[in-house]
């Protein structure tokens, strides 16, 4: 557990420019810059074959095995993206004759969803829930639970824009206990439930993915060991744009859907709704004329929201 | 297949010992008899990594075959969970590494066989440490330094409880404090599935300035094995329960 030791050794280990050459396939790899570190290794951006792509080493060669094996499995998953796709695994040894694993992976560029939204507007809110429970229920369905659902693992591809998951590393199939988590988004945490695999442990770290970006600095519960509930609904209570969203981000946080499906189908109504307003909005424009312009716009933001993201799904 | 029973002893202390026996030696007898010695010292804000008194820290785990991590308070829940599981996963590493040498030839480990073989091993190793059953014996240092600390120590044992009983494999915990009373330590809650009840039992604070880390750790042993005769003494119809 000297993490922060073989972090420092990596710092010094690749540099800009450095090649890499895998012990067993024999590919090599240029290091471009680092990315970040992980909660057991360094990522960095690489180069191999004139293409990008993200390269994750470290010193603990299970824990990565671990993570690979779930990028295998959710490669198989079929016709999805869930997660970065898996380009090689293979081992590396230094100069000093220490062994270090890797793997690299397909190289994601975008924003974080917090950023993206500040830029963008608030009307993405109910486009992120969507795709984000899109992915979600097929990941359920075919047998895992993403467990460490944050902020950070998730990042916003641009043309068109889509949530995409980059660290999939807490991964853990259903009916075991979550492998990795963190505490802001942990229903045990909150006293809400347990760290068993299940579709509504995600649908609960989803809730929290969204009142992070409008608590960015986060929070912590008010009393340790009793269920959190009233402070985290007053939370969502105080955020004017999740208004709409109320009702169903409190269910996912008491555990009261069984499914990713279940969910998205009560926030898809609720954009349907505002779309229907829009319409009924737009047929009394005729006699309250500029009355409600802002309405208007409020709508008509969500109803291409809700075209981004019919767009967003077919792609 | 039927996995066995992990055992281990995590050792939540402050500061280091300074009363009877080396708690590293004690610690390297406690491995040998199949048990694994983990040990997280807690630092108070402002100390560094460098505390000469948590140095004892890492030479108790490495000897006793487990994990160690020194942290602030704040982050003891997550690291009290993650040093259990990595201990697990180690001695079950340990047992599989033992297997493949045989088959293998000597010195061949997991690392040396290919990423994909290696992916197979792992998968092996992971689905054991979910169902193995896994008994923990908690040891808490109350000397008087511990005083601002216990409530955390409290909260992350509950913590610890909510993650293993996520897991499909059975588990027991019990609590003991040192220095006790009159002996080197003293039983605060008994083995139990479940930690949610500590609440109500946990430790009222011992003064004194001595830390017996060594003969607790060996009372600690003592303890797991009279568990173990008492155990096999009843169920003895029911061999090999016992082997990890």
């Amino acid at each position: 557990m000297k993490m922060n030791q073989a972090e420092k050794k990596h710092d010094l280990l690749l540099k800009p420019g450095m090649v890499l050459k895998g012990k067993w396939h024999n590919k090599r790899y240029v290091i471009k810059r680092k990315l970040g570190n992980g909660a057991i290794g360094t990522v960095y951006l690489c180069e191999v074959g004139a293409k990008l792509a993200a390269l994750k080493i470290s010193d603990k060669g299970t824990s990565m095995t671990v993570e690979v094996n779930v990028l295998k499995s959710l490669q198989k998953v079929q016709g999805s993206r869930l997660g970065p796709y898996l380009l090689d695994v293979d081992d590396w040894v230094s100069t000093y004759g220490n062994t270090y694993s890797f793997y690299v992976m397909e190289y994601l560029d975008g924003q974080s969803i917090s950023t993206f939204i500040k830029d963008n507007g608030d009307v993405w809110v109910g486009v992120f829930m969507l795709q984000l429970l899109e992915d979600l229920e097929q990941l359920h369905q075919s047998g895992w639970v993403f467990g460490d659902l944050k902020q950070d693992n998730l990042i916003v591809t641009s043309a068109p824009p889509r949530l995409r998951w980059v660290d999939v590393g807490g991964t853990t199939q259903i009916g075991r206990a979550i492998k990795e988590y963190t505490e802001f988004y942990d229903r045990g945490y909150w006293g809400m439930g347990t760290r068993k695999a299940e579709p509504s442990y995600d649908l609960f770290s989803l809730v929290m993915v969204f009142l992070n970006i409008y608590y960015p600095r986060r929070f912590v519960r008010s009393k340790s060991g009793s269920p959190s509930d009233k402070q985290l609904f007053k939370k969502i209570d105080d955020v004017k744009v999740l208004a709409p969203y109320r009702y169903i981000l409190k269910n996912a946080l008491i555990g009261n859907y069984q499914s990713s499906a279940e969910m998205k189908a009560e926030v898809m109504n609720v954009v349907h709704r505002a779309q229907r307003k829009t319409r009924s909005q737009r047929q009394a424009k005729a006699k309250t004329a500029n009355k409600v312009p802002f309405l208007i716009e409020t709508a008509g933001i969500t109803l291409i929201a809700f075209i981004y993201y019919l767009i967003s799904i077919f792609i | 297949m039927k996995s066995g029973t992990l055992k281990q002893v995590l050792l939540i202390t402050d500061g280091c010992s300074n009363k009877g026996e080396d708690p590293a030696a004690v610690a390297a007898i406690a491995y040998e008899q199949g048990l694994t010695i983990n040990v997280i010292g807690i630092l108070d804000d402002g100390q560094t990594e460098d505390v000469s008194g948590l140095r004892e820290v890492e030479d108790i785990a490495l000897s006793g075959g487990g994990v160690s991590q020194i942290v602030y308070t704040e982050s003891l829940s997550q690291t009290v969970q993650m040093v259990t599981r990595q201990a697990m996963t180690q001695t079950i590493q340990g047992f599989v590494n033992k297997e493949l040498k045989q088959i293998l030839g000597n010195n061949q480990t997991i690392e040396d066989v290919d990423p994909e073989k290696r992916g197979e091993i792992m998968e092996v190793v992971e689905d054991i440490g979910e169902t193995s059953d896994l008994e923990v014996l908690v040891l808490v240092d109350t000397s008087a330094s511990m005083h601002d600390k216990l409530q955390t120590v409290k909260e992350s044992l509950i913590d610890l409880s909510i993650s293993l009983n996520s897991r499909i494999g059975k588990n027991r915990f019990c609590i003991y404090s040192f220095p006790g009373k009159r002996k080197d330590i003293q039983k605060v809650f008994d083995w139990s599935p479940k930690l949610d009840s500590i609440s109500a039992v946990f430790p009222k604070l011992t003064s004194g300035g001595i830390t017996p880390t060594g003969p607790a750790l060996r009372e600690a042993m003592y303890q797991f094995s009279k568990k173990s005769l008492l155990r096999s003494l009843r169920n003895e119809d029911e061999p090999g329960r016992e082997e990890a």
